[in-house]
């Protein structure tokens, strides 16, 4: 099978550093990947290379068989353009830090707004598609609200129907818990076990070790811009065969 | 709310006494009396004579012009400003030179110099031929001055001079939009256009339309420069009529009562538009 993300030896450099030294990473279908690592260890920046939101310097990156960012034809990589960049994005979903709604509109009109103008759906469909992701999320009497009348957890449980709204067939999660107070962390992490057990692909970068532990399938562990090591969370998280996994994990343990 | 429970006595609260606001009315009210009995005891300032010409229909028409003038202006100047911005802040590279060379010389010369200049286009180039290229075919042959008449040269002159500053004013609009709605458009396959349209500039708004508010006021002021080449608006109305009749202080103050008028009427509507873009924005938030 396919695997949804594959990367082979992927570089990134952001002037004279080199934040992505060679990152070798397979994410099958329905699996839920948890990145983990110290910060500056080139997690995040590998996820936003998966969606083009970064373009790779080195290296080959595949989601569900297609490169990334660029066109097969022959023995020539044709660069894409915005527009084709942004037709291969509606298949993956994200889900940012910081939330990142868009203030102006409700929460109904953050998740409406892309399948109408992106993929043409009906307002109607896209609407009740909207209410019934807002249920899902626990929060279908929110509907009107503007982003600054919802806390933290909700916002960014918005944030994650916004994404599913589009239908994607893999979903990237950006530290979705880290902006948050402690006390709403669970409600955010429970939509997100919801959708693990509905069997979504996920590559989920993270400090929560207990989400790792109970929900992935495959935990990989990144420092200084490649994986040290990869496997399932029992054993990465249980008998780490690196100092550096160790280190890192007696530090968050 | 009471500041006394069961266990402690009643005690009274004293204010803090605005000893200032009193003095500070009173020495306003002495001033504005003593300018006001100066004020009408000048023989020249005439309030029967601007009574008279307030609502002259050559004055009236004046007013409708200068109106109309300020909006095509900032119509004009608002479309091709949002161009220009977008240019400026575009990848490639022969946009943002035209469009930062554009700003440079507009933004650089006087308006009074620009209105002069297209008033006297026809000085530059006689006339204005616009032909279909390699067919001979004429379209356009005609003497400069009869394409550019005062009216045209008027909006010309104002509407490019806005353009150039309204495009620094959506310019930093735009840059003012968190980077972050910018990537959360495009996770969501939304494209550069659509994100612009639908993302950035209703964003962009809230930090757009206070100056903008003042880029129409000044506008409105602005249009009376076109006095110059004789744009029929409000000021060259009132200026005809001075010349004849040298009453310049009451009609000068008949210009003024309705500039006043204008940009207070201006200044309602800013405030109505800064509400409807301050949705989702402001504290507790305004549905």
């Amino acid at each position: 099978m396919t695997p949804m993300v594959r990367a082979e030896g992927v570089t990134k450099r952001f002037g004279p550093v080199e934040v992505l030294k060679g990152i070798d990473l397979s994410v099958a279908p329905g699996e839920v990947a948890c990145l983990l690592g110290p910060s500056g260890s080139g997690k995040s920046t590998f996820l936003r290379c998966v969606n083009h939101l970064e373009r790779i310097d080195g290296g080959q990156l595949w989601v569900d068989g297609e490169l990334v960012g660029y066109r097969r034809h022959g023995d020539k990589l044709y660069e894409l353009k915005a527009r084709e960049v942004a037709v291969r994005r509606r298949d993956i979903g994200m889900v940012f830090q910081r939330f990142n709604l868009f203030p102006h509109l409700t929460a109904l009109g953050n998740i409406v707004e892309a399948p109408v103008r992106v993929l043409g759906t009906p307002r109607d469909q896209a609407r009740e598609q909207a209410l019934r992701l807002l249920d899902r999320v626990g929060l279908a009497e929110k509907a009107g609200h503007y982003p600054s009348q919802l806390s933290g957890g909700q916002q960014q449980r918005v944030a994650i129907a916004r994404a599913l709204a589009m239908r994607p067939k893999l979903m990237l999660f950006d530290e979705p818990t880290s902006a948050l107070d402690p006390e709403l962390v669970g409600e955010v992490l429970d939509v997100m076990k919801g959708l693990a057990a509905d069997g979504m692909t996920m590559v989920v970068v993270t400090h929560e070790m207990g989400f790792a532990r109970e929900v992935a399938d495959q935990v990989a562990f990144l420092d200084g811009g490649v994986v040290v090591e990869a496997g399932p969370p029992a054993e990465v998280l249980g008998r780490p065969r690196h100092d550096r996994t160790r280190a890192f994990l007696d530090k968050v343990l | 709310m009471s500041t006394t429970t069961p266990d402690t006595p009643a005690v009274r609260v004293v204010p803090v006494r605005h000893y200032g606001r009193w003095l500070t009315a009173l020495v306003v009210v002495g001033l504005a009396a003593l300018f006001l009995r100066a004020l009408l005891a000048s023989p020249n300032l005439e309030p029967a004579t601007i009574a008279h010409y307030l609502f002259k229909d050559y004055v009236l028409d004046g007013v409708v012009t200068t109106l109309w003038l300020t909006l095509l202006a900032m119509l004009l100047g608002t479309a091709g400003g949002i161009l220009l911005a977008v240019m400026r802040l575009s990848e490639n590279p022969v946009l943002r030179g035209v469009s930062w060379t554009f700003i440079w010389i507009f933004r650089g010369t006087p308006l009074l110099v620009q209105i002069i200049f297209f008033g006297f286009l026809g000085a530059l180039f006689p006339r204005l031929t616009l032909t279909v290229p390699f067919t001979g075919t004429i379209l356009l042959d005609k003497p400069t001055s009869v394409v550019v008449t005062g009216t045209v040269a008027a909006v010309l002159a104002l509407s490019l001079n806005e353009m150039a500053y309204a495009a620094e004013v959506i310019r930093g609009g735009i840059l003012a939009v968190d980077g972050g709605q910018t990537e959360a458009a495009a996770a969501l396959g939304m494209g550069p256009t659509l994100t612009l349209r639908r993302v950035v500039l209703p964003q962009a708004m809230r930090v757009i339309i206070p100056p903008m508010g003042n880029e129409t006021i000044t506008m409105l002021k602005s249009t009376a420069l076109v006095s110059i080449i004789a744009g029929r608006d409000l000021m060259t109305a009132v200026q005809t009529v001075y010349q004849n009749n040298y009453k310049v202080i009451p009609l000068l103050l008949v210009a003024a009562i309705w500039y006043l008028a204008l940009v207070s009427l201006l200044s309602a509507g800013q405030w109505l538009i800064e509400r409807r873009f301050g949705r989702g924005f402001a504290r507790g938030g305004v549905r």
